[in-house]
Parts: structure tokens; sequence; C-alpha cells
């Protein structure tokens, strides 16, 4: 077969399944997760009634499913409500804003590796749908765009709390991305390159880079250098929660100061978007974190080069990758309920004064270490 | 008034980090979220029928029913006497008194030659309007023969107005029997 087809098909197809097969209902579901960890850590019930109203169909009984089909039942809650634009705001910016939130969120998926490799065909076709060699550096650059749709949001609404929602998400992505950028350099250079499936390959090849117990084994670099690995898991997991607005840094969006924040005029499925980019973002942010410090698809524990030869193997190791992912969202849904917000000084001296410094520091130990070992 | 300096207190270097806390923080929730899972939650199974999540009752598969005080105000009804007489003489107190003027009563009078014509007077209407009521409990505590009373029904629904009215069949239906004794029924009195 030509090789350019064939790229050119499973690329697409790879876009459908990933994009749409998985993300978009790990979203769905992530806010009925969202909805039922914060009521059992909160002691009460949360969503648990909706399932298949047969009833409506003529049939004797419903089907419950102890509110699994939630999140169906909001997005037709959504799409049915009407849609208002007030007259009070810049209709242009205004309706492009929800997309622009959500668009970035889901762009920065193509580099994200999902699993090793599938032969279909007697091709050999990597789980990823652009492989480039550029990958944390794309997601960074992609994912600080969605600030635009929040700044435009508040700007748009014309209404004081948007607009302090979308400066606050401004000065916040500022703030954060700076650390979140600092604090990826140590892992690459670990590393050596940027090219996000060779780092899970060779994670799973050496063991992951918290986790480093197979492979090379345990030698003194690799221990010593778990301190500003961990150091920088810290600083990158946290930036995260700042970057997606979750809870501990959700001030563009605090509902006891700013009513909604940025969304407060919006309605229907524009709100709707604004939350899809939201979560989008918390399970791109999930992603990358498993990417580079959890191994990303690999199993571990030196299993991974026999699943690989496997002729579905790499269906093994997208089975590891989401199940590494989800466990990162609920953990952030987790966090989310624990811990309360900051104050706004709190965050921007955190982002400034701590983060800032300690990615710097922490480059230099990387080095460090790195230079005194060999 | 004296001025009291409130100190900022110290905080050692373990607090000033912040993460200790964090991580102390997700143990409790971490807690909460298995016992609830456990269906051990504080409050669970004390008071009232809770689910086992919280003190929540989960609302048409549990009920408080059983639980419900005396005292409880729910849906007024007019009640018999144990001989099913209508204990009402609609001397229209109620309707009078009603604030949100929910009653509306067409009184009857009670022809000579019956047995008990020194009654006088008995409903020939009696609706009640559940769109308006507030379940005050005013016309249980105005009315002289203790004839209406709030029962401990409480899920009072229907599909348009005319299903919120209750007439005077439904009233006696969801009132029942009372027994005690009033004095318009007593012969020599």
């Amino acid at each position: 077969m030509d090789p350019f087809l064939v790229l050119v098909i499973s690329t697409a197809v790879k876009i459908f399944i990933f994009t749409f097969v998985l993300t978009l209902p790990i979203i769905a579901y992530s806010t009925y997760a969202e909805r039922r960890v914060s009521s059992i850590i909160q002691d009460r019930v949360g969503p648990n009634r909706v399932g298949i109203p047969l009833t409506l169909f003529g049939f004797k009984k419903d089907i419950p499913l102890s509110g699994l089909l939630q999140p169906l039942a909001d997005g037709l809650k959504n799409l049915l409500k009407e849609d208002l634009v007030p007259d009070h705001v810049r209709k242009f910016f205004f309706t492009i804003a929800p997309a622009l939130t959500a668009v970035p969120a889901f762009l920065t998926l193509c580099v994200i590796p999902f699993g090793s490799q599938i032969t279909v065909f007697g091709e050999n076709i990597k789980l990823v749908i652009a492989d480039i060699d550029a990958g944390p550096l794309f997601v960074f650059a992609i994912a600080s765009l969605s600030v635009y749709g929040i700044t435009f949001a508040g700007w748009a609404s014309n209404n004081k709390y948007s607009f302090l929602g979308g400066v606050r998400s401004c000065a916040q992505m500022i703030s954060y991305e700076i650390a979140l950028g600092l604090s990826v350099i140590p892992v690459l250079m670990v590393f050596g390159q940027l090219n996000l499936s060779d780092i899970v390959q060779h994670q799973a090849d050496n063991g992951w880079l918290l986790l480093p117990l197979w492979g090379e084994g345990l030698t003194t670099e690799r221990i010593l250098l778990l301190i500003p690995l961990f150091i920088s898991f810290v600083v990158f997991t946290t930036s995260i929660f700042a970057e997606t607005n979750r809870m501990p840094f959700d001030l563009p969006e605090c509902e006891t100061e700013l009513v909604g924040g940025y969304h407060t005029e919006y309605s229907s499925m524009k709100f709707a978007l604004f939350f899809l980019g939201e979560y989008a973002a918390m399970i791109v942010g999930s992603a990358l974190i498993v990417t580079l410090f959890f191994g990303g698809w690999s199993v571990g524990f030196g299993l991974d080069t026999a699943i690989s030869e496997m002729t579905y193997g790499g269906l093994i190791h997208l089975g590891a990758f989401l199940a590494k992912v989800i466990g990162f969202v609920i953990f952030f849904i987790w966090v989310r309920w624990t811990v309360p917000r900051f104050r706004y000084d709190q965050l921007m001296k955190l982002g400034w004064v701590v983060f800032f410094e300690l990615a710097l520091v922490n480059i230099f130990l990387t080095a460090g270490i790195m230079m005194l070992v060999n | 008034m004296a001025t009291i300096k409130v100190t900022r207190p110290k905080l050692t270097l373990l607090e000033k980090i912040y993460l200790p806390a964090v991580i102390k923080g997700l143990f409790i929730t971490f807690m909460h979220a298995i016992r609830s899972m456990l269906g051990k939650t504080p409050g669970a199974n004390e008071n009232f029928n809770s689910s086992g999540l919280g003190v929540t009752m989960q609302y048409p598969e549990q009920k408080w029913d059983d639980q419900l005080p005396d005292y409880y105000r729910g849906v007024p009804a007019l009640v018999t006497d144990e001989e099913q007489r209508e204990r009402c003489v609609s001397c229209q107190l109620c309707e009078f008194i009603c604030p949100p003027k929910a009653i509306a009563i067409i009184p009857d009078e009670i022809e000579s030659d019956d047995p008990w014509a020194k009654v006088e007077k008995r409903p020939k209407e009696f609706d009640i309007d559940m769109t308006r009521c507030i379940y005050c409990g005013m016309c249980e505590e105005v009315c002289p023969e203790q004839a209406i009373y709030l029962r401990k029904d409480y899920a009072m629904t229907g599909l348009s107005r005319e299903d919120m009215v209750n007439d005077k069949k439904r009233l006696y239906e969801i009132g029942g029997v009372r027994t005690g004794l009033v004095n318009k029924w007593n012969e020599i009195k």
C-alpha cells in the first residue's frame, strides 16, 4: 500500500478514535465523577437517578443505572436550553470565546502517545496522532492559547465580574506558565529529547521517571535524581492545576467573589463548551503528567517488551495509559474537594516567589547531580 | 474599650511549606470517602431512615412517614366521627380565617324532619384549593367542632389546577374518622 495513503487514513482514524471515542466520553464522565466523588467525600449522595427512562416508551419499569447516564442528560439539557446572548455584550468575541477555550485543549491531544503500536493489515501504526519531536513544547504553546478564550469571554461580556475573572485568569496563566515550563526542563535533561513517544519508550525500557525499579535498575545517579525530579513533579502538577483553573487556583471563576467569573453571562451550549474545555485541559494535563513522570502507556516492571511483541499489545498499553489518566483525573477531583481556594495575593506570591525560583534552582540541582555522577 | 493587640501566630517551617497540611487534608477527605462508600458516614442510620450515605434520605424509596411528629401540619382534611356523621357544621369560620383564602364552603340547611335537625347546618360543598393552602393550621385552630385537621399527608400532587382542589369527598377520604365527644351530637345538650 502507498505509505502516504496509509498515513492519511491511519491519522484520520486515530483522530476520530482518540478524540471522539476516548477523550469526549472521559470528559463527560469526569463531570459525573466530579459530582459523585465530591458527594462521597462530603458524605452526600450525589446524582444517582438517571437511567434509561423506559416508562416514557410505554414499558413498565425504568432501568436504573445509578446515575450513569447523567452526562447524557446534562448534555441534552444544555443543547435544549435557550442560548441567551445579552444585549450589552460584544457579539463576535462573545461567540468565539467558548470555542477558543475548548479548541486548544483538544488540539494538544494530538501529541500525547496513547499506546505503543499496533499492527493492522501488516502496517505498524503508532498510537499517537502526531509523532513530533517537540511534544511538551507543542503542548505548552497550544495550551496557553486557551487563556485567550477566557480573557475574551471576560472582556466581551461587558460585566465587571466577568472582566475580573478574565483578568485573573490571564495573570494566573502568565505566572504559572513560567513555573510549568521551567519545571519540565530537568525531566527533559534526563531524557535528552522532546519526542513524547520516545520518552515513554525510554521509560518502558528503563523504569518510570518516579519509579525507576527495572531496566538499568537503581544506580546512584537515578536515586539522587529522584530528589529534583520529585520537586519538578510537585511544581509541574501544581502548575497544571493552576493552568486548568482547578480548585486551589480557580480564581477566574470563584463563585464567592465573582458570581460565576468569566462565564457569568453565558448559557446553554456556550456555557457547556467552557466546561468541556476545562475538563479537556484537565485530561490533557493528567495525560502529560502521566507521560512525563509515570511512564505513559508503559505497564512497567519489565513487562513492556513482551506486550509490545504481541499483535494487539498496543491495546493493553492503551488501557494502561487510560487507567493512569483516569487515576490522575480522580486525584484532580480529590484535591479540588480538599484544598480551599488561595487568596489572590497568595496565588501570585506562590507562583512568582516560590515556584519560579524552585524550578530554576531545580534545573541547576539536576545538572549538578548529572555532572557529578558522570 | 481596651485595645487587644493580636499577634500573628508564628508558623513553623512545616506549616509554611503548606504541603503537609494539604496531605493531611487529602487523608481526611479520603477517610470520609472510604467511610461513605462503606455506608458508615457520621449520622447514617442514627436519625430518620437515612440511606447510609450521610444523613440523606433518598425520598421515594425511603420516607420518614413513621417519624413524623404528632404536631406535623400536612394536608388539611375533614373528619367524620365514629358513626360516619360529618362533624362540620359549616360555620365558615375556617373560610374566613384562612389567610390565603383557600377554603370555599357552600352551606346547606339540614331539613327539619332529620333526626339531627338541631345541628341546623352542614356543608353542601367544601373545597380546599391546595395550590393556595399554606399549611398554617389556622382552620384547625379555629374550628369549634374539631371537624378540620391537618393530617400527616404531605405528597399532595396533581397534573392540573382542578386536580389540586380537594372537594368534600376527597377531604373525607383523607381525613378519615376521629373519635371523641363533640357537643352537637349530644342529645341532651
